[in-house]
């Protein structure tokens, strides 16, 4: 294979973009690490702390798999085959939910009867 | 973009692209080489893997009639007399998140083709990862020390040991393998093997700076896997 051809590939396969914006996402990722331990440091509780804890979870996974990742200019096929499975964890979750809870009565009845 | 015969081709984007890419009757994955694909694949397999394993610790979590130890009082370190919460695992979050950027900053080198940065980074990314494990360990033996087990704990449910040693050791044995591979692949690029297109040991495929890329990929998402342990294990 040639060098010309080599770098052609290079170009068509890989993916290249500037410096500055891994810089900007890389900033952006302390900030946000620095906001969800400062959630448990000021001892944020209930569902404001559940929500800020998977918004910072969420944004962070986003420009991890967007940016670092080079998600964000691969064509939609590929984005579509990988980031659409997981969406099956989430039913699995609302399944294992339903699942706890039950196990949780059984146990609440067997354990303290009459409360 | 260049197809095989070297003739500039355009391919329809969105909803038409995704279509058309599919039922093409050749290779789905029009720009991402056999490689990178393989490797989002395996990634895709790993999520469900992880999934797997923080959904059992949500389970018994939520069905436990114990009360879960308080993860901000477990793994708060004594700092000038004071306990500090989280604070080891809020450092070793920094460190993986440096290391993702180091990594990213390595495969831009590698395509501009100037091997030495790229190797300095991908060292850089090792050394990271290393140090991340070895924090690892010290909370490890500073957790068994105090009484931790995967059968038990002075805290509260049980569970919470087993959890804890299966999710954070098998993410930190994906870290340790990170690092084994930076390593390999950084030997590689120093010694310009993806510049003669040296064939790899095993696979005998051409080796590319397109190899730096993919080694990324596989190291984001280690960091990727620990931002869920970090939010669902530690601050939940």
């Amino acid at each position: 294979m040639s060098h010309a051809a080599t770098q052609g590939s290079a170009h068509v396969e890989g993916q290249q973009h500037p410096i500055k914006l891994y810089l900007i996402i890389w900033f952006w990722l302390f900030v946000l690490s620095t906001c969800s331990y400062l959630v448990d440091y000021f001892h944020f509780e209930g569902y404001l702390r559940w929500f800020l804890i998977l918004l910072f979870m969420m944004v962070k996974a986003g420009l991890i798999v967007a940016v670092f990742m080079h998600m964000a200019w691969e064509r939609p096929t590929l984005i579509y085959a990988i980031l659409v499975p997981p969406v099956a964890v989430l039913v699995f979750v609302g399944i294992m939910v339903i699942e706890a809870n039950y196990t949780l009565l059984t146990r609440l009845n067997f354990f303290f009867p009459g409360s | 973009m260049i197809n095989p015969a070297g003739d500039s081709v355009t391919r329809p984007t969105g909803w038409q692209g995704f279509v058309n890419d599919w039922s093409s009757d050749q290779r789905a994955f029009k720009t991402a080489s056999w490689g990178k694909a393989m490797m989002w694949i395996f990634l895709l397999s790993d999520t469900f893997v992880f999934s797997c394993f923080l959904l059992s610790y949500m389970t018994v979590r939520m069905s436990t009639t114990v009360p879960w130890p308080n993860p901000s009082e477990v793994f708060a370190l004594e700092i000038g007399g004071k306990p500090v919460p989280l604070i080891l695992i809020a450092i070793m979050t920094f460190i993986l998140i440096s290391s993702s950027g180091t990594m990213a900053m390595a495969v831009n080198y590698g395509y501009q083709r100037r091997r030495g940065p790229t190797a300095a980074l991908m060292l850089a990314t090792a050394a990271f990862g290393a140090s991340f494990v070895g924090m690892q360990a010290f909370e490890w033996t500073k957790l068994i020390r105090e009484g931790v087990r995967p059968w038990g704990n002075p805290w509260g449910a049980e569970q919470f040991g087993s959890s804890f040693f299966m999710i954070t050791g098998f993410h930190g044995t994906h870290v340790t393998i990170g690092v084994i591979f930076l390593i390999i692949t950084a030997r590689k690029v120093w010694r310009g093997d993806f510049d003669v297109e040296k064939p790899g040991y095993f696979t005998s495929r051409k080796g590319r700076y397109e190899n730096v890329e993919i080694m990324g990929l596989y190291w984001h998402f280690v960091d990727l896997v620990w931002v869920f342990i970090f939010a669902l294990f530690y601050l939940w």
